[in-house]
């Protein structure tokens, strides 16, 4: 939702930083070199994208497809990554897992961010009791681990897709709700506020018009931050037993099943499944500090 | 300080209270407890006597007054009964706890020690070669999952001696202890030294371009004493209150990876008797979780009131 005045103001930054742009491709290469390790990730993540997208038409074998001969054959030609001990192929289980990987971590954190931003509006603009109540339950919540407070949720929700979607989602509320109620606090004082605020605009159109757009950029940083955390909060879980259940193919669980007994056996059934994870996970946060350097110069380091 | 201490203190207990209610609700609200668990492992389910378990075990009294047993218990030191072993939950708490004591101790320090001097490193040289090359392994210490490190720690220890490693409550010596822990501890800490090498850095880079920096360099003092003697002194402080984020950092990483070296502490214990209903092991393991993360957190403010002479609270 930029505005015309915001897109002068980032072509005006960009060309004082040295750039001669004047297309949004130049943009783009601009930014790459500028920030090598974000293009690194965002390539990353573009990977698993596609995959995710395009997993039916990049993959022959059935990911859920099991076959007794086929248990524990050791990667080669026909399965490129192996397969696992029902005869699954390993590849066509990690190109689909991508989907369940990237829908949980996406998802989660898109609802999270969504509540966090409604509460932080809230709180920050109406202050009073409600500020205390939400910044109170925001303590309760933030004192118990990411981890414990996702597992107690997914078992209180049990386990389904949209559950652990739902479970790692809830603790990443008082995270954004936090950031968003310091930023709303701040824009609130500023003179276009009160100068909207003069012209009889109601509040809740001036948190909308006026203060929402101006949180964009740390809600961004911070939601980046927060993808690769619910990523491996999912694969957490699913290792555990307690996220995504049979049939997904889900990494988190492909490595619960596979664990120590095949640590021995069958090492393809650990090393693949956790790379895809690891790299998908490298690749969100490598994107997610260039971002940060880009649109939060308070935080530049 | 004085009416900070009761402030914080006061608002200590009542975030432990609310953190009590919700956990106490999360775990009511589940659908299916520890009895219909029971009753779908055996294959059948005979309503007069999951009737009379449910009396047993008290889940037929209503909401308010189970939470107020609870409670009431806890002030009094008394945890209730494990369903699953029928237990004193104490008992069964109780021995579980050094373990993973030792394991987060040595996770910590591992953390500062790997973490403090590569920050230090990275931020001195930076937009080195260097400087790169230690962002990225704190980067993937932020990325790489902690249980799939242990799964392929355990790989190498496998092929290495051919067993896999036993972690027993009672080891031999101290030294055999601290050599079976120090792995996975390593894997915990590993993780949480991203979050402090980070820090260090960006707190080291803060104060490098602080006038009293310049103003030493120019009266003639070297490079490495003013880094290391004016810079790195200013700069630990904030460093000091990552650790607070690194308790509950901390006991997401030991789930998982006491987990994948069955290790038999208590956060392991918590996913078994997360999986099983166990409700008085549950609320009561949670509830410990929560008042580590809260106390840790309550310290290292007042730490840093004390370290940091700008900062007074109160009054």
């Amino acid at each position: 939702m930029a505005t015309d005045a915001e897109n002068a103001d980032h072509s005006a930054r960009l060309a004082k930083a040295g750039a001669h742009v004047d297309s949004k491709l130049g943009e783009l290469v601009f930014l790459a070199k500028r920030y090598p390790l974000g293009a690194i990730g965002a390539l990353i993540v573009a990977v698993f994208v596609f995959a995710a997208l395009f997993a039916e038409l990049i993959t022959i074998h059935d990911p859920l497809d099991t076959d007794a001969e086929l248990s524990l054959t050791a990667p080669g030609a026909e399965h490129w990554l192996g397969a696992d001990n029902f005869g699954r192929d390993v590849y066509s289980r990690i190109v689909f897992g991508a989907r369940i990987s990237l829908a949980v971590g996406l998802g989660s954190t898109l609802l999270g961010c969504l509540l966090g931003v409604v509460l932080g509006l809230v709180s920050g603009y109406m202050s009073g009791w409600v500020d205390l109540v939400v910044q109170r339950v925001s303590d309760i919540m933030q004192a118990l681990p990411l981890l414990v407070l996702a597992l107690v949720m997914a078992a209180a929700l049990g386990p389904s897709l949209e559950n652990t979607i739902i479970a790692i989602a809830i603790p990443i509320i008082p995270h954004v709700a936090r950031v968003i109620r310091a930023n709303t606090l701040a824009l609130r004082e500023q003179p276009f506020v009160e100068a909207a605020r003069a012209v009889g605009m109601s509040d809740f159109r001036i948190a909308v018009r006026h203060v929402l757009p101006n949180t964009l950029a740390p809600l961004i940083v911070l939601g980046t931050a927060q993808l690769g955390s619910a990523i491996l909060t999912e694969a957490s879980l699913s290792f555990l037993g307690l996220g995504i259940p049979e049939p997904f193919p889900s990494w988190g669980r492909m490595l619960s099943e596979s664990a120590a007994e095949y640590v021995r056996t069958a090492p393809w059934l650990v090393i693949f499944p956790g790379l895809a994870i690891s790299l998908v996970v490298f690749g969100t946060n490598l994107m997610g500090d260039a971002l940060r350097d880009l649109l939060d110069p308070r935080q530049r380091t | 300080m004085g009416t900070y201490l009761v402030r914080r203190s006061l608002l200590m207990i009542l975030t432990l209270f609310g953190i009590s209610v919700v956990i106490f609700t999360l775990l009511r609200v589940v659908p299916g407890n520890v009895v219909d668990i029971l009753f779908e492992a055996a294959g059948f389910v005979d309503e007069a006597e999951k009737a009379q378990i449910e009396k047993d075990l008290g889940l037929d009294r209503p909401l308010y007054v189970q939470y107020a047993s609870w409670i009431a218990g806890l002030a009094q030191g008394d945890l209730g009964y494990s369903y699953a072993s029928e237990k004193p939950a104490i008992e069964e708490i109780a021995p579980r706890i050094p373990v993973t004591t030792k394991l987060a101790v040595l996770a910590l320090l591992f953390s500062v020690i790997m973490g403090v001097p590569l920050g230090v490193i990275s931020a001195v040289r930076q937009n080195s070669g260097v400087d790169y090359m230690f962002r990225l392994v704190s980067l993937s210490g932020l990325s790489f999952p902690s249980f799939w490190l242990g799964l392929l720690t355990l790989m190498v220890f496998v092929g290495a001696t051919g067993n896999l490693p036993i972690y027993d409550a009672e080891t031999e010596s101290f030294w055999d202890a601290l050599l079976m822990y120090s792995v996975p501890a390593a894997i915990v800490g590993f993780r949480s030294s991203a979050l402090i090498m980070r820090l260090t850095r960006s707190s080291m880079l803060e104060v490098m371009r602080q006038d009293y920096i310049r103003t030493a360099r120019a009266k003639g003092a070297s490079r490495n004493s003013v880094n290391y003697r004016h810079a790195l002194r200013n700069a630990l402080l904030p460093v000091v209150t990552i650790v607070g984020i690194e308790a509950a950092f901390l006991i997401g990483g030991l789930i998982v990876t006491e987990t994948v070296f069955n290790i038999p502490g208590i956060a392991r214990f918590l996913v078994e008797a997360i999986q099983w209903r166990d409700y008085p092991i549950v609320q009561n393991l949670v509830m410990f979780a929560a008042v580590v993360v809260v106390v840790v957190n309550f310290i290292v403010d007042l730490l840093y009131a004390v370290l940091d002479p700008r900062i007074r609270y109160g009054d």
